[in-house]
């Protein structure tokens, strides 16, 4: 046992439940930017161009501003919630107030299997990034593998040093990724000199009708996926009544623009047929400029977003396991925070050889498939649990730091529009989609049988909510 | 061998030297403090305090 006093100087170590150490409240609104942007921005360097593949041109459009909306009413919702439930968690810990144990149990899963999947999938890009460079450089034959296991390692390290530097680090890196993307629609914009657009001669019309148009939803989610990450930041703000909801929204703002210009320039360089499948859209445009600087600029900014999203789904992992251990979901030990560095050590240790197995032992599609599905249940949880929100504690009953407008309207948009998601995934993965359905259900029937008579049911609330309205 | 090759083993060293810091530090950090203080986090510790949650 240390002499070192640590609950002299901090403010929870006089908590009314016995907090002695606990995670530090040191993030803006501007960090918050960075860990919502910061996870999605490498969609628009890669990922989003297979709708275009799928439908056309037109259809990765239309897929950008449905998948748009989709995202719009899932940051709305989530500033909501989470400016009120301001914990660790995120909408796990909204569906364990809120919905109940078996939705949070699952919740929870799903946040720690979309973002471990998401850095694994951003791992095995950073590999395959040097590998591009070093064959333009002359040298056939690199070996990814040390360079996947040191992604995965220093940010793993930085994670668990303190939650300042690793979201300052994502601040930085991801503000270079997206002054990226402006910077070569600014230099290609006829507006601005440039005549390397030709939109009126590769445009086309939908080679495969409005079933193309479908299956590029799928796809489309790529634009946004991974902003309602921005909700694992909750118990480290210093104000989660206005930054959560501040970071958040200027989030999927940031996404909508980088989003419609992403695609606005490669569609007039690329011929759809081949940026359907091309493996890096942005940094291939950039070659098609003929600029050097901005090609070099965009292979800067496709390395810096993959770190950026590895970097933040190290983060809100973590985060969702330490709060399902702290509340006994999981075994209590993964509960624990570093007294130093006031991170959740164990949660960040345990992921990273997880991590490393799907880096190192899985395609890259697999892992992104996997990522997508877990996503889109927790999507399809969130109408529910805002519905719910809004009549167990209405407008009057709990103080909120942003009240979103127009409800129940997002939430029956969201819920339309994650049934359109998911028939678009069947349609290219239907397989993975029902197996990933039975082993949800598999691990709920563990959860219910077995892992729930160790919660402590009256000791994981302890926020000072009033009583939900009805009980 | 070229500079690649020499990244390459530099990759490998350097991801040995940050998981050598992390599980150092974890096992110190495991004996110098109990476990009732390491998991003593509770959820909303800061609202319970300074915010009722009423209007």
């Amino acid at each position: 046992m240390s002499d070192f006093d640590i609950t002299s100087k901090e403010i929870d170590g006089m908590a009314p439940h016995g907090t002695k150490v606990g995670l530090l409240r040191v993030l803006g609104p501007a960090h918050v930017w960075a860990l919502g942007v910061g996870i999605v921005l490498v969609g628009e360097y890669m990922g989003w161009n297979f709708a275009v593949g799928k439908g056309g041109a037109f259809a990765a459009l239309i897929a950008c501003w449905f998948a748009g909306l989709l995202y719009t009413c899932v940051a709305m919702i989530d500033s909501e919630v989470t400016s009120t439930v301001a914990a660790a968690g995120g909408q796990y810990t909204q569906a364990k107030h809120i919905v109940g144990p078996l939705m949070a149990f699952n919740v929870g899963l799903y946040l720690v299997f979309a973002y471990t999947m998401l850095e694994a999938a951003n791992a095995i890009t950073v590999g395959f990034l040097i590998d591009t460079v070093a064959v333009m450089s002359g040298h056939e034959g690199l070996d990814q593998r040390p360079f996947i296991v040191l992604a995965i390692m220093f940010l793993a390290w930085l994670n668990y040093r303190g939650v300042l530097a690793t979201l300052t680090f994502s601040l930085v890196i991801t503000a270079i990724a997206f002054s990226a993307i402006i910077i070569l629609f600014l230099a290609t914009s006829p507006v601005f000199g440039g005549d390397v657009l030709r939109h009126e001669a590769l445009m086309t019309d939908l080679p495969y009708g409005w079933l193309g148009v479908l299956a590029a939803m799928h796809f489309g989610l790529w634009y946004y996926l991974g902003i309602e990450g921005t909700t694992q930041a909750a118990e480290e703000v210093r104000s989660p009544a206005r930054a959560l909801p501040f970071g958040t929204l200027a989030g999927i703002m940031t996404l909508l623009i980088a989003a419609t210009l992403t695609w606005y320039v490669c569609v007039g360089l690329m011929p759809w047929e081949y940026l359907g499948q091309a493996g890096v859209p942005l940094f291939d445009a950039a070659r098609m400029s003929g600029s050097t600087g901005l090609m070099v600029l965009l292979g800067i900014g496709t390395l810096f977003a993959t770190l950026a999203s590895a970097n933040g789904c190290i983060n809100d992992a973590s985060r969702a396991w330490f709060a399902m251990g702290r509340d006994h979901y999981l075994p209590s030990w993964f509960g624990a925070v570093h007294p130093v560095y006031r991170t959740p050590y164990r949660s960040i240790i345990f992921l990273v050889p997880i991590a490393l197995i799907f880096a190192l032992g899985a395609p890259l599609d697999q892992v992104i498939t996997f990522s997508i599905l877990s996503g889109l249940l927790e999507y399809t949880f969130m109408p529910i649990n805002v519905i719910l929100f809004r009549r167990k504690w209405p407008l009057h009953a709990i103080k909120r730091g942003y009240e979103h407008p127009f409800h129940p309207i997002p939430a029956i948009v969201l819920l339309s529009l994650c049934g359109v998601a998911y028939f678009a995934v069947f349609l290219g993965y239907g397989t993975q989609l029902v197996a990933m359905i039975a082993f949800y259900i598999t691990v709920s029937l563990w959860f219910h049988f077995w892992r729930y008579r160790f919660v402590r049911r009256a000791a994981q609330f302890t926020m000072p909510w009033p009583r939900p309205q009805g009980y | 061998m070229d500079i690649w090759n020499i990244m390459e083993y530099a990759a490998w060293a350097l991801a040995a030297v940050f998981g050598l810091i992390i599980v150092t530090d974890w096992l110190r950090t495991d004996n110098s403090y109990s476990e009732e203080v390491l998991m003593s986090s509770r959820e909303g510790e800061l609202e319970a305090m300074t915010e009722e949650h009423k209007i």
